[in-house]
């Protein structure tokens, strides 16, 4: 048998003006908001000297950098409450929202039975529900842990269901013609095609996870030693200590930056080598 | 050359109630053959291929496709209109995927791809991702997909047809050359004559509405053929012949003016 391949195709050249404009968008990428932010910071510390505004209505950036480190250990504390809030709910809804998903997915039955639950919980807001739950769960925590859920479940049973479906049909008839397993489909197929879709709903998730935490704590009214950066902000509005109120909320907009990096890292990672909307392409 | 390796008996395929795809097709494949479908667009050409491939299922009638003699991992393969490939995997992994879905290890089956790949010039592209490759070269990988199984059938749908030209013409030789090389029995569908008549043994015209056989020509040059033979006047001669009788049937509507 005679083996006559053809040309092999010829490799593309690394473009060096290429790799350093790269480089440079990378750079800038954290450069500009970083400069944009402290730009902000440095009017907001000259509003606030220039036009003597009292620090029980705006506090300055420094004095609220003070707080910080002057209530850290008691706010750290807080925060650490509220992360573990955050990430035990994230978690719950992932898992909670791919199983879910991935039998609907699997069963136009089952996802017309139990989609309507999904959608009631969705749409009903958690402030209304948040103080039945709080009756019926003795362990607060429990309860602000499933309210939480609530708020973060929706995206990702929702991006699940759409990313399962939305696999080519023509890949689809594919596995069909090579006989593939159920199992087979689901790890080689649907999984992979699912994962734009699911990446997209865990960004939404992420938030909504802190906010579902943050919300939750707030119905909750919460107090003590055992609570999260909600209580403290709640806590220091009623003493009106307004630097330590705003301390609290920056910790809580860092954690939700935090979530934010976290979860566009991620998607970043599993998405950047072949997906659209984590490619970055020349222009 | 031996007996029928596929076999249609008045084969129909209904969609819906009003729409017949596929009427009473009957055709005899003998293994080796390379048969090109050849008509206007919705002349069921890829609903008779999707029903060989077991893709869609026959409204009425048989198909029976010869079980081969030995083991095979898959020996019907099926090369679609777009490159069918998965974006998130490599090319490697592209070419693998029939041998991991049959279970095939990966050491065993790493020799076979990169001659897949080989086959058809790629096999420095094992790492590269489908978004970087041409169209052209996917389908390439497309075709070292189908190839790493060893089937006996290739059934391609209209692969070509979003090509241009040359990339065309450069892929038509190769499945040729890869059919001859490997004795495969190829359903070809194309709405284009001039590829029809330059790849095929046998050149099945079919009309529309309900799709149908309408003739079932044999080509007279010997096959294969090389470049030299598409500018020849024996490759005008058969593809008038064929043009002929394909627009013999044609409906006045099917033309666009």
């Amino acid at each position: 048998m005679s083996t006559t391949s053809i040309t092999e195709e010829a490799a593309a050249p690394v473009n060096t003006e290429q790799l350093a404009r790269e480089r440079r968008e990378r750079l800038l990428s954290w450069l500009m908001p970083v400069i944009t932010l402290g730009a902000a910071i440095g009017y907001w510390e000259w509003a606030v000297w220039y036009y003597g505004i009292p620090k029980y209505l705006i506090p300055a950036p420094s004095l609220i950098v003070q707080t910080l480190i002057k209530d850290g250990p008691s706010l750290m504390v807080s925060a650490w409450f509220t992360v573990k809030l955050t990430f035990f709910s994230l978690t719950l809804a992932i898992i909670g929202g791919v199983l879910l998903g991935a039998v609907f997915a699997l069963s136009r039955p089952v996802e017309m039975s139990l989609f309507p639950f999904a959608v009631i919980l969705q749409v009903t807001p958690v402030v209304a529900i948040a103080p039945l739950i709080l009756i019926y769960v003795d362990s607060t925590f429990a309860a602000l842990l499933i309210c939480a859920w609530i708020v973060a479940f929706f995206p990702i049973l929702s991006g699940t269901v759409i990313g399962l479906r939305s696999a080519d049909h023509n890949l689809r008839d594919l596995f069909t013609l090579y006989r593939a397993t159920p199992w087979q489909r689901l790890r080689f197929l649907l999984a992979p095609s699912a994962l734009p879709q699911f990446m997209a709903a865990l960004k939404v998730a992420g938030g909504l996870s802190l906010i579902g935490a943050v919300v939750a704590e707030f119905v909750a009214g919460a107090a003590g030693q055992n609570t999260g950066l909600a209580s403290r902000i709640i806590e220091s509005s009623f003493r009106s200590e307004i630097p330590r109120m705003f301390a609290a909320l920056v910790l809580v907009s860092v954690l939700g930056i935090a979530i934010f990096v976290l979860t566009s890292w991620a998607s970043r990672r599993v998405l950047g080598h072949w997906h659209e909307s984590e490619i970055r392409r020349e222009h | 050359m031996s007996g029928p390796i596929i076999q249609m008996d008045r084969v129909s395929r209904r969609f819906g109630k009003s729409v017949l795809a596929v009427e009473n097709m009957s055709l005899a494949i003998t293994e080796g053959e390379f048969v090109s479908f050849l008509g206007p667009s919705g002349c069921g050409k890829s609903t008779a291929l999707k029903m060989i491939a077991g893709l869609l299922p026959v409204s009425a009638g048989t198909i029976t496709i010869t079980p081969p003699k030995g083991k095979s991992e898959q020996d019907l393969a099926f090369v679609f209109q777009e490159p069918t490939l998965m974006p998130w995997a490599n090319v490697f992994e592209n070419v693998y995927l029939p041998l991991r879905l049959a279970g095939v290890s990966r050491s065993e089956a790493t020799p076979r791809v990169t001659a897949a790949l080989t086959e058809v010039g790629l096999s420095r592209f094992a790492a590269s991702y489908p978004r970087e490759l041409s169209g052209g070269m996917k389908m390439r990988v497309s075709i070292a997909r189908a190839m790493v199984t060893r089937p006996r059938i290739m059934l391609m749908d209209e692969p070509f047809a979003a090509l241009d030209e040359m990339t065309r013409a450069k892929l038509n030789n190769d499945v040729v050359r890869l059919a001859k090389e490997y004795g495969l029995t190829v359903i070809f569908v194309t709405h284009s004559v001039f590829e029809a008549v330059y790849l095929s043994t046998r050149v099945i015209v079919m009309a529309a509405r309900p799709g149908r056989v309408a003739a079932d020509i044999a080509m007279e040059t010997p096959w294969p053929r090389n470049e030299d033979w598409r500018v020849s006047p024996a490759f005008s001669t058969e593809a008038r012949r064929v043009s002929e009788t394909l627009k013999g049937t044609l409906h006045v509507d099917d033309i666009d003016h």
